[in-house]
């Protein structure tokens, strides 16, 4: 039997979901002894783990170098990646916001600057409004942009918002809610199709008390 | 060595599937590759990608690399009334891809039949889609859909909700789906029929009977039954047995109008045949009739895993300051003339692999 291979999100999320599929019946021994492995097989399970850089998963699924990840909605609304998206596993929830300064004052009669590591969206959501914005892309750190007067607002994920309040900052807007979903390249659902629609029925199952 | 044998994957297809063609008696359709841009303008959701390649003609005038080839066929093919026009072409195509940066250059082999079409000649398209994927690789599947079935679950839905629930049916995204439907206060039945479709996926025998259950409305169930024929006729044919029904194949309905397909291939991660019925492309450009046809990507082949010679030249054939180029020439010579192919040199070259190395001046085999 074909093995289904599944990217997994480096860090606190990856971990979490890994714990999911292991709940669901795709327990993977191998993984959870502390190693420096990048690959990681069950083939009783019939899946083949490995771990990648969180914003990547999405490309290892488009391209079919996995069968199966785990991305944000953030990661899938910022880059579009042409995949399918089966579940919301309902894990690492948060919400992509618009956040300034608590003495900021929105004024129309100038172009707003927005720093944010995810352009398109932060683009998107503005020209809904049809409004002219400055976007200034950043990697990290996107809390410090405001207060060293760089951007007047930032586009970034909120999860508890503590981050922003220590820097005086607060969320203003809520763009859109974000959390973990299933992914799967096109072809391997195909070819792979029982196997792959059984996992994500199988792990739905085990999501479903999280969601609301 | 024979001609096919060092064709590349891709070349070999070009013209296995180029023949295939013929003996259908598909003409072959040769075209420049520039084309006026005004052409791409007025039909840019037409397009795979909405960037072209533009450049000025020393007339002025706008023209464009071809970034599709069914528009320059449909464009150029008389409008003749109760006439079918069937053509294939092997051509090159630019533009851009969704998971790569910049402009690629795309090898395309197909086929479009046009004019008066039945049920007979959309079996035929869908049959010969079926075989060129066959000609490719053994295993391959070919998904079909048609856009009446989700076009009559969506009548009577504004046109932009309808459109973002087209969207997320091509991700399958159910989850999105019952959501949309819920914000917008759509029937909960719509939401259900619209989920199950998303999720469909398997051979008609299995989907066909589960179909007719869930549509409703005249569009949907004239779309359901023109699946059930076109299944059936490509059972009688034997090319049914790669056959998938899939409705998360949406393409733009301003364009497309009936029947869509996809082929794939395992081990490519996108699909490597894409084509359907565009009726309503032909009704646009003022013409009556209808249109079908379907193009291979070429390029994508590349990809698949073939077995690598484990040597490049078969014979290396050293030579020094002492041997005379005429010796050289000579058993050069003897050497092709034993059907193996050999590469001259002065010294071992780099990043080439021999089978076997012979110096001149020995005579014989190292």
């Amino acid at each position: 039997m074909d093995m289904v291979n599944i990217a997994l999100p480096k860090g606190r999320l990856g971990e979490k979901v890994y714990n999911l599929l292991k709940s669901a019946g795709y327990p993977c021994p191998a993984i959870e002894a502390e190693s420096r492995k990048l690959v990681f097989e069950n083939p009783e399970a019939g899946v083949r783990y490995f771990w990648v850089k969180p914003s990547d998963v999405a490309i290892y699924v488009e391209r079919g170098a996995a069968d199966v990840g785990v991305a944000g909605k953030d990661i899938l609304l910022e880059y579009g990646p042409d995949v399918y998206e089966l579940a919301d596993l309902g894990l690492g929830r948060c919400r992509m916001c618009v956040a300034a300064k608590k003495d900021f004052r929105d004024r129309r009669d100038r172009t707003l600057r927005v720093a944010t590591k995810f352009p398109h969206i932060a683009g998107r959501y503005y020209a809904g409004q049809g409004r002219d914005i400055d976007i200034i892309q950043l990697n990290g750190s996107i809390e410090i942009a405001p207060i060293l007067g760089l951007s007047d607002v930032i586009v970034d994920i909120v999860e508890t918002g503590k981050t922003l309040l220590e820097n005086d900052l607060e969320p203003r807007e809520t763009i859109v809610p974000i959390s973990a979903r299933l992914i799967a390249n096109k072809v391997s659902y195909k070819f792979k199709h029982r196997q792959i629609s059984a996992l994500c029925g199988r792990v739905q199952e085990q999501a479903s008390p999280r969601l609301p | 060595m024979s001609e096919i044998s060092i064709l590349r994957r891709d070349e070999r297809a070009g013209y296995q599937l180029r023949e295939l063609y013929r003996r259908h008696g598909y003409t072959l359709y040769r075209m420049s590759k520039f084309e006026e841009y005004d052409l791409y303008v007025r039909n840019k959701s037409f397009l795979v990608s909405e960037h072209i390649l533009t450049f000025t003609d020393t007339d002025g005038r706008l023209m464009a690399l071809k970034p599709d080839v069914t528009l320059s066929i449909v464009k150029n093919s008389p409008d003749a009334p109760g006439a079918t026009q069937k053509v294939c072409y092997n051509e090159t195509v630019y533009r851009t891809s969704p998971a790569a940066a910049g402009y690629r250059e795309i090898m395309q082999a197909g086929l479009e039949c046009i004019g008066d079409l039945d049920a007979y000649t959309a079996g035929e398209v869908l049959a010969l889609a079926d075989e060129s994927l066959a000609l490719i690789s053994g295993d391959h599947l070919l998904d079909i859909s048609h856009m009446g079935v989700a076009a009559g679950l969506l009548e009577g839905i504004p046109e932009e909700i309808a459109h973002t629930l087209l969207e997320e049916l091509g991700r399958k995204n159910a989850a999105a789906i019952r959501d949309i439907c819920a914000r917008r206060g759509l029937p909960r039945e719509t939401a259900d029929r619209l989920e199950t479709l998303a999720l469909l996926y398997g051979p008609p025998e299995e989907v066909l009977p589960r179909l007719a259950g869930l549509v409703q409305g005249q569009t949907a169930e004239a779309a359901v039954r023109e699946l059930e024929d076109l299944c059936g006729l490509m059972a009688a044919m034997g090319r049914a047995s790669h056959l998938r029904l899939d409705f998360s194949i949406v393409n733009d309905m301003r364009y497309y109008s009936g029947l869509i397909f996809r082929g794939y291939l395992p081990g490519l991660a996108s699909g490597v045949l894409s084509g359907g019925r565009y009726d309503n492309l032909l009704h646009r450009m003022g013409r009556r009739g209808g249109a079908m046809g379907f193009a291979v990507y070429l390029d994508q082949l590349e990809r698949l895993e073939t077995e690598e010679p484990s040597y490049d030249v078969d014979t290396l054939l050293l030579y020094g300051p002492e041997d005379s180029p005429s010796t050289v020439a000579e058993r050069a010579a003897a050497i092709l003339a034993q059907g193996r192919s050999v590469r001259a040199e002065r010294h071992i070259p780099q990043g080439v692999r021999f089978r076997t190395t012979e110096r001149v001046s020995e005579g014989g085999e190292l």
